[in-house]
C-alpha cells in the first residue's frame, strides 16, 4: 500500500520538540514533505481538515510481547518494538527477519533479538547476524542475566555493533518467584513476595557493567525510587543509559492488588505508593526517556488463575496514550516532552528515523484529542485480550486519525 | 437445639442474618469483632453436643456439603467431614490427587463443575492465596476457606479463640474476649496462614500480639498489622500470657531459610526451662501437627495444665459446625436468615 495523492492535513497542532504550533503538514510518497504554520494544499492535494487536533508524530511502543494490530492502531501506534519473548524465542536470524516484515504496510514491527540463545541466559546468541536480518536492538526478555560475566561480554558485543540493550532489571535470585513487593499488601494478601532492592542491585550492577563497556543500556521499566536515584546519577556521571516505565507503575500502587485482581499481576511487581510517586516525579524530571506499554495480551487461561499462578502481564495498548495524556492535564509533563517519551525517544533508541515530526521522516501521523473523555471497558477493547487493570476507568485523549506512511488507517 | 433460640443470641447480638450477614467465610479480615464472638458463641452449643455420646442432630439433614482439598490435609479435612456429618448433613470429600486437577483442569473450571452437582456448601483448601475467593465469585453456594496458600486459615483462628476462652473461663475469667492478654506467636510467619487469621482475631478480641520469628521467616512490614516483631524468643515470651508455637512449613519454603532444625530448636524451641519466661500459668496452643524436639518440647506440648493443643482439635469441630450451620441458614429457610 503505497500513498498515491498527496495529502495535507489542516488546522491542527503540530506537536514539535520545541512546541505545538498551529499549522499544516504535507505528507507526500510515504514522507513528510513540509510542515509549519504556513504550509497550504497544492493542487490535486487530498486535505484532511484536523479541526485542532493535535498533530503528533505515530507512537513507537519500545517492548511489547505480541504483535496486536487493533490494538496498536486504536492507540496510535505506527511501531512496536517487540521483545523477543516469542515461541519460539528470536534467538535466531530468519525469526527476526521475518517478524521484521510481519506487520507491514500499516504497522512497522522492530525486532528486540534475544540476547541469549532460548533467553536462558547462558550463551550469546548470533546478534550481528540477527542485527543484519532486521532487528533494532537485543533484550534480555522477560528475565535478567544472573551470570554478569555473560552480561558484560553481551554488552560490549552490543557496543560494537551500535546496538542497544534492553534489559529487565530484576535480581533472579531474590525475586524468585515473587508475585508481589515485599511489604504490606504482600504480608496481608499471604503472596510470595520479594524486596524492592531486587531492581536497585540489577540495575546497580547493569549500569556498572554499561559504564564499563560503554554499550547503550536501556532498562525497560525503573519502578521504584532507589532504581530511578541510580538512573539520575549514573546519566549526571554520563553513562550511556536510559530507562523507561509502563503507565501501570506511574498509575498504580500495590494496593490495586489488595482483592486478588490478576490483571493487576505484573512483572515486576506493583510497587508502594512511596515508589509510584517517585516514579511521577523522575517522569517530570527528565530521568525517564521512554514510556511504553508492555503490550502483553493473556487470556482467560492465563489470569483467571489464583493470583501467584497468573502469567504476569497487562494489554497495554489501547490505554498507553489516554493514560500519558493524564501525566500532562496533571502538570507532571507538557505535551511536547508526552511525545518525547512516547515517540522520538524509542525511536531514537531504536535508531529509525521516526518519531519526530521533520521534513523526510516516514509519514506516520497521528490525529489526537487529547481532551476526548472515554471509559476503558473491557468488553470493548480492540486487544487480543483484555488483560487491563484500568478497566472502567475514565480517561482522557483519543486517536481521531491515523497515517502510517502517508496512507490513512481505518480506525 | 436450634441455634437461633438460644437466650445470648437474642439479647447480644444483632437479629437474624444481621448476626453474621456474610455468605461466605473466606477470612478473619472481613469479619467484624462481634461476628466473630457470634461464632464462637454459637460454637458452644455444639462443644456440648460433641461431649455427649450421641453426637448427632440433623439440622443440616438433605444438605450436600463438598469438601474440596487441593492441599493435602489430615486434621482439617477430618475435622471438616466430622462437623457436617454430626449435622447430618451428606458429605463429600475431594483430594486432589484423585481429581482431573492433574489432567489440566482449571481451578475455576473444577470451581464451576462442582457447582454444577449443586452443594449447599463447598469448604476449600488451595495452595495459592486468593484461591478461595476466586472460586467463591464463582459458584451460588456459600464457600468456607480451609486454608488457602500463605493468606488466611479463618476456621483456624476461630478454634484457637474458641479454645483459649475455655481455658481462661476454667480458670474463672468470666471475660468474653482477651483484652488485656499479652499473645505470643512463634515460629514460620512468613509462610503461615495460621498466623495471619490469628493475628486478625486475636486482635479483634483485645488481644496485644507479638509475633517471633528468625528474620527470613519473618513477613516484611508485619508491624503495620499492629504486632510487635521480634527476634528473640526469650524476649518475646516474657510476661506473655499466651504462646502459640507454629511448625517449619518447609513444602512452602524455596531454599534454605534456617541452617538446621538442630540450631532452629536452640533458638526457638519452646522448652520447659525458656517456658519460665513467660507469665507463671502461660497456655500454651500449637495448631499442629507439631514436630516435637524442633520447635517445642514433648514436656511441655503434654503438659496438662497449661497445654490446650488437644482442645483445640477438639474445638476445631465445633467451630466448624457452627460455621455450616450459620452459612447454611439461608439456604435452609432459617426464619430471620433467608
Amino acid at each position: 500500500m503505497r500513498q498515491a495523492p498527496p495529502i495535507t492535513i489542516t488546522r491542527g497542532k503540530l506537536v514539535t520538540p520545541a512546541g505545538l504550533i498551529e499549522g499544516s503538514i504535507r505528507l507526500e510518497a510515504g514522507r513528510i514533505a513540509a510542515l509549519g504554520p504556513d504550509i497550504n494544499p497544492q493542487v490535486d492535494d487530498k486535505t484532511h481538515d484536523a479541526k485542532g487536533a493535535l498533530i503528533a508524530p505515530g507512537l513507537v511502543d519500545l517492548g511489547v510481547f505480541a504483535i496486536d494490530k487493533p490494538a496498536f492502531h486504536f492507540g496510535g501506534i505506527t511501531r512496536a518494538a517487540l521483545m523477543p519473548d516469542q515461541s519460539p524465542p528470536l534467538d535466531y536470524p530468519s525469526r527476526v527477519n521475518f517478524i521484521a516484515k510481519s506487520g507491514k504496510p500499516d504497522l512497522w514491527v522492530h525486532p528486540l533479538a534475544a540476547a541469549t540463545c532460548g533467553l536462558q541466559g547462558s550463551e550469546l546468541a548470533e546478534i550481528a547476524l540477527m542485527k543484519d536480518a532486521g532487528a533494532r536492538g537485543v533484550s534480555t526478555g522477560r528475565r535478567w542475566i544472573a551470570d554478569s560475566g555473560m552480561m558484560l561480554r553481551l554488552l560490549q558485543y552490543a557496543a560494537m555493533l551500535d546496538l542497544v540493550v534492553v534489559t529487565h532489571a530484576e535480581d533472579a535470585a531474590l525475586a524468585g518467584e515473587a508475585a508481589a513487593t515485599a511489604g504490606e499488601i504482600a504480608t496481608r494478601l499471604g503472596l510470595p513476595s520479594a524486596p524492592a532492592e531486587a531492581e536497585t542491585l540489577a540495575i546497580a550492577r547493569d549500569i556498572a557493567l554499561a559504564e564499563l563497556s560503554g554499550a547503550r543500556l536501556h532498562i525497560r521499566q525503573v519502578t521504584t525510587a532507589r532504581g530511578f536515584q541510580l538512573v539520575r546519577e549514573a546519566k549526571v556521571r554520563g553513562v550511556n543509559v536510559t530507562c523507561g516505565i509502563t503507565p501501570a507503575h506511574f498509575m498504580l500502587s500495590d494496593l490495586a492488588m489488595a482483592d486478588f485482581r490478576t490483571f493487576t499481576r505484573l512483572s515486576p511487581p506493583l510497587r508502594s505508593e512511596a515508589d509510584r510517586q517517585a516514579a511521577r516525579t523522575a517522569i517530570g524530571e527528565g530521568v525517564v526517556d521512554v514510556i511504553a506499554s508492555g503490550h502483553d495480551p493473556r487470556g482467560p487461561e492465563a489470569k483467571r488463575l489464583p493470583f501467584a499462578d497468573a502469567a504476569p502481564g497487562m494489554a497495554g495498548a489501547e490505554t498507553l496514550l489516554a493514560m500519558t495524556l493524564g501525566l500532562v492535564r496533571d502538570e507532571v509533563i507538557d505535551t511536547p516532552r508526552a511525545f518525547e517519551l512516547l515517540s522520538s525517544k524509542p525511536a531514537h533508541l531504536l535508531n529509525v528515523d521516526a518519531g519526530v515530526l521533520v521534513e523526510g521522516h516516514e509519514a506516520d501521523i497521528a490525529l489526537i484529542d487529547p481532551d476526548a473523555p472515554w471509559f476503558v471497558d473491557r468488553s470493548k477493547m480492540e486487544a487480543t485480550a483484555s488483560n487491563t487493570p484500568f478497566d472502567r476507568q475514565g480517561v482522557q485523549g483519543r486517536v481521531r486519525a491515523l497515517f502510517k506512511g502517508g496512507v490513512r488507517i481505518a480506525l | 437445639m436450634t441455634s437461633t433460640q438460644s437466650p445470648t443470641a437474642q439479647s447480644r447480638f444483632p437479629a437474624g442474618r444481621l448476626a453474621f450477614p456474610h455468605r461466605d467465610l473466606t477470612g478473619i479480615g472481613q469479619l467484624e469483632r462481634h461476628e466473630i464472638l457470634y461464632l464462637l458463641d454459637q460454637a458452644e452449643q455444639w462443644v456440648e453436643l460433641n461431649r455427649q455420646s450421641t453426637k448427632h442432630a440433623d439440622l443440616l439433614a438433605g444438605l450436600t456439603i463438598i469438601n474440596a482439598f487441593f492441599e493435602n490435609s489430615t486434621r482439617t479435612l477430618l475435622s471438616f467431614e466430622i462437623a457436617g456429618k454430626r449435622l447430618g448433613a451428606d458429605v463429600v470429600n475431594m483430594h486432589a490427587a484423585q481429581s482431573s486437577v492433574k489432567k489440566g483442569e482449571t481451578l475455576i473450571d473444577t470451581a464451576i463443575t462442582l457447582n454444577a452437582m449443586r452443594p449447599d456448601a463447598i469448604v476449600i483448601r488451595h495452595g495459592s492465596s486468593g484461591a478461595t475467593q476466586l472460586i467463591a465469585d464463582k459458584v451460588d453456594c456459600p464457600v468456607l476457606n480451609a486454608g488457602d496458600g500463605q493468606h488466611e486459615h479463618p476456621t483456624q483462628a476461630l478454634l484457637d479463640a474458641l479454645a483459649l476462652r475455655h481455658k481462661l473461663r476454667e480458670r474463672g475469667d468470666s471475660g468474653d474476649d482477651f483484652t488485656g492478654l499479652t499473645i505470643t506467636i512463634c515460629g514460620d510467619i512468613l509462610h503461615s496462614r495460621v498466623a495471619r487469621s490469628n493475628i486478625l482475631c486475636l486482635q479483634a478480641m483485645g488481644a496485644s500480639v507479638r509475633v517471633c520469628a528468625p528474620p527470613a521467616l519473618m513477613p516484611s512490614g508485619i508491624d503495620v498489622l499492629g504486632v510487635e516483631p521480634l527476634h528473640d524468643f526469650d524476649a518475646a515470651l516474657r510476661n506473655a500470657d499466651v504462646v502459640m508455637m507454629l511448625r517449619l512449613q518447609t513444602e512452602r519454603m524455596e531454599g534454605q531459610f534456617i541452617p538446621s532444625a538442630r540450631e532452629y530448636h536452640h533458638l526457638y524451641g519452646l522448652t520447659n526451662a525458656r517456658l519460665a519466661f513467660a507469665a507463671g500459668d502461660a497456655i500454651v496452643m500449637h495448631p499442629g501437627p507439631m514436630n516435637r524436639g524442633v520447635e517445642i518440647d514433648s514436656d511441655v506440648a503434654d503438659m496438662l495444665d497449661r497445654s490446650i493443643i488437644t482442645q483445640q482439635v477438639e474445638m476445631g469441630v465445633a467451630i466448624r459446625m457452627a460455621c455450616l450451620d450459620i452459612l447454611t441458614r439461608r439456604v435452609r429457610g432459617v426464619e430471620g436468615w433467608a
